[in-house]
């Protein structure tokens, strides 16, 4: 029983069908975990890219240093750090928190490069007008730089949700009862690992390819002249 | 002879080790229309974009009205670099036109001419669209006002450019090869709106061109530079007919060949 749910291993059909609902629990675990996580990513990679941007090396080096540390090393490592390390300073998190934080500080030195590329990949020629045009820097960035870079970003974000989903089964070694944790937990309990094992297989590929779908329907409805702005 | 409204005293521009403007003296009297011509590299582009403070310079002072663009003055009378509010102080004079447009993709041709008086002059929306839709009917675009840019033709693009940069009332507009990116048969529109700026208006207007004709038309005063600093200017018709120098004979002999 897991969740106040029986499950009937009588063979592997009656197994698969009561252990379901069982699992549906950890899916949703897990999709509140990657939307959490992609979500501490989006904010803080922006806030990243800015940063490395920024006019003064005081900033943007340490930036770009923070960021390389945080992608150079296993998630794992930052998760027990986060979940360890903290306490120690007296942060204590609940650990579904702390694993959804852990992925969306790696992810979000990710997401800072598809900023960084897309902020790029908007034409000299609209920075010198807003300047010409006495245009704030803040105001340039916001009104007129980032809705022409996001659009040209949507797939490469859309990779990077359905990467962390796939990371977050590390959750399960701080406790996190997201989808793969029960499953073996399952797998445990009633000797039988293939059959909750590959309904997880079967979940994660339903779940990556309905993203797929989606971040290709975004990308579609999106302008490639940019966000317009009426 | 009234105060210059620009006046570049011996502007010197490096872009690394490479000299562009070479102790450049220039200038621009109020309400003057002059064209700036010359070879390909020769600092055309440089001298505007200098004005509309996107490159700094290495040397000199550039003189805007009485007050210096790349400087501030000290208490004590002499010069130190300007400030980013300097500057943005400086650029509420000048508007730019540039040779790829530049107008902003992602806003219609009516929010691309009311944004910035909107957001940086804090003028009403109602009046700044009141205003763009009068800058539309005077390029010939009203019917175009809730389009995007991508639905309009590159000389349409270029006029709505016209009217943005106008839209913030500058005293000096620099127009830096306004119809090179349109093709041939585009040209003749986008012109005939800089010609009835020319006429119209006592705006001040410094214009990089390739094209002759339009410059001999346009222009009281065509300034021929070569290797960063002008080496011969005067009227259009005496310029154009009757060049003193060897090297402004060389260059419009080659131009006027080639057109
Ligand atoms: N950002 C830059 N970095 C390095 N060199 C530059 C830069 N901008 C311009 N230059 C160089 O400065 C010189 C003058 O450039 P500028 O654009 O002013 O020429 P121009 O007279 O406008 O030429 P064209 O007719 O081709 O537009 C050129 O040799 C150019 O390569
Ligand atoms: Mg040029």
């Amino acid at each position: 029983m897991l969740f106040g749910i029986e499950w009937d291993a009588t063979n592997s059909w009656t197994l698969a069908v009561s252990i379901f609902p069982i699992l549906l629990h950890g899916l949703w675990v897990t999709l509140q975990a990657t939307v959490l996580g992609f979500f501490i990513a989006v904010v803080l990679g922006l806030v990243l890219a800015v940063l490395k941007a920024a006019p003064t090396r005081l900033v943007s080096w340490p930036t770009r240093l923070i960021s390389e540390f945080l992608r150079d090393t296993p998630l794992l490592i930052q998760l027990f750090f986060l979940y360890y390390v903290l306490p120690e300073f007296g942060i204590v998190l609940p650990a579904f928190l702390t694993g959804a934080i852990a992925l969306g500080v790696q992810y979000s030195a990710y997401l800072s490069e598809v900023y960084r590329a897309g902020i790029e990949a908007v034409p000299i020629g609209q920075h010198e007008a807003a300047r010409a045009l006495n245009f704030a820097p803040t105001r340039t960035f916001t009104h007129i730089i980032l809705p022409q870079a996001i659009p040209r970003i949507v797939p490469a974000m859309g990779n990077y949700l359905v990467s962390i989903s796939k990371d977050v089964p590390v959750l399960s070694v701080v406790t996190v009862l997201e989808l793969l944790n029960v499953a073996t937990i399952i797998g445990d309990r009633t000797f039988n690992y293939l059959v909750p094992l590959s309904m997880v297989g079967g979940l994660y590929l339903i779940m990556t390819l309905l993203a797929a779908q989606g971040v290709k329907r975004l990308d579609m409805a999106l302008p490639k002249t940019g966000i317009p702005l009426k | 002879m009234t105060e210059p409204i620009i006046r570049f005293e011996k502007v010197v521009k490096r872009f690394g080790d490479v000299t562009v403007l070479d102790g450049l003296d220039f200038t621009v009297a109020p309400g003057e229309k002059v064209t700036i011509i010359g070879p390909s590299g020769s600092g055309k582009s440089t001298i505007l974009r200098i004005l509309m403070t996107l490159e700094d310079i290495s040397d000199g002072v550039v003189w805007v009205g009485d007050e210096p663009l790349w400087h501030e003055k000290a208490a004590d009378g002499t010069l130190k670099p300007a400030s980013e509010a300097h500057l943005h102080r400086m650029r509420t004079r000048l508007g730019m036109v540039f040779q790829s447009f530049n107008l902003f993709p992602h806003m219609t041709v009516l929010r691309n001419i009311t944004e910035a008086p909107v957001h940086v002059l804090k003028v009403g929306k109602a009046e700044a669209r009141e205003r763009a839709m009068g800058l539309l009917d005077m390029v010939g675009l009203t019917e175009h006002a809730d389009k995007f840019p991508y639905q309009l033709s590159g000389g349409q693009q270029q006029r709505v450019a016209i009217a943005r940069a106008l839209a913030m009332r500058p005293d000096i507009l620099l127009f830096d090869e306004p119809t090179s990116a349109l093709d041939p048969e585009l040209v003749g529109e986008v012109q005939e709106v800089i010609r009835k700026l020319a006429e119209e208006h006592d705006l001040t207007m410094l214009l990089v061109t390739h094209e002759m004709r339009f410059a001999r038309e346009i222009s009281d005063r065509v300034c021929f530079i070569d290797a960063g600093a002008i080496r011969e200017e005067g009227a259009p018709e005496e310029l154009f007919t009757a060049p003193t120098e060897e090297r402004t004979q060389d260059f419009l002999r080659a131009v006027l060949d080639d057109g």
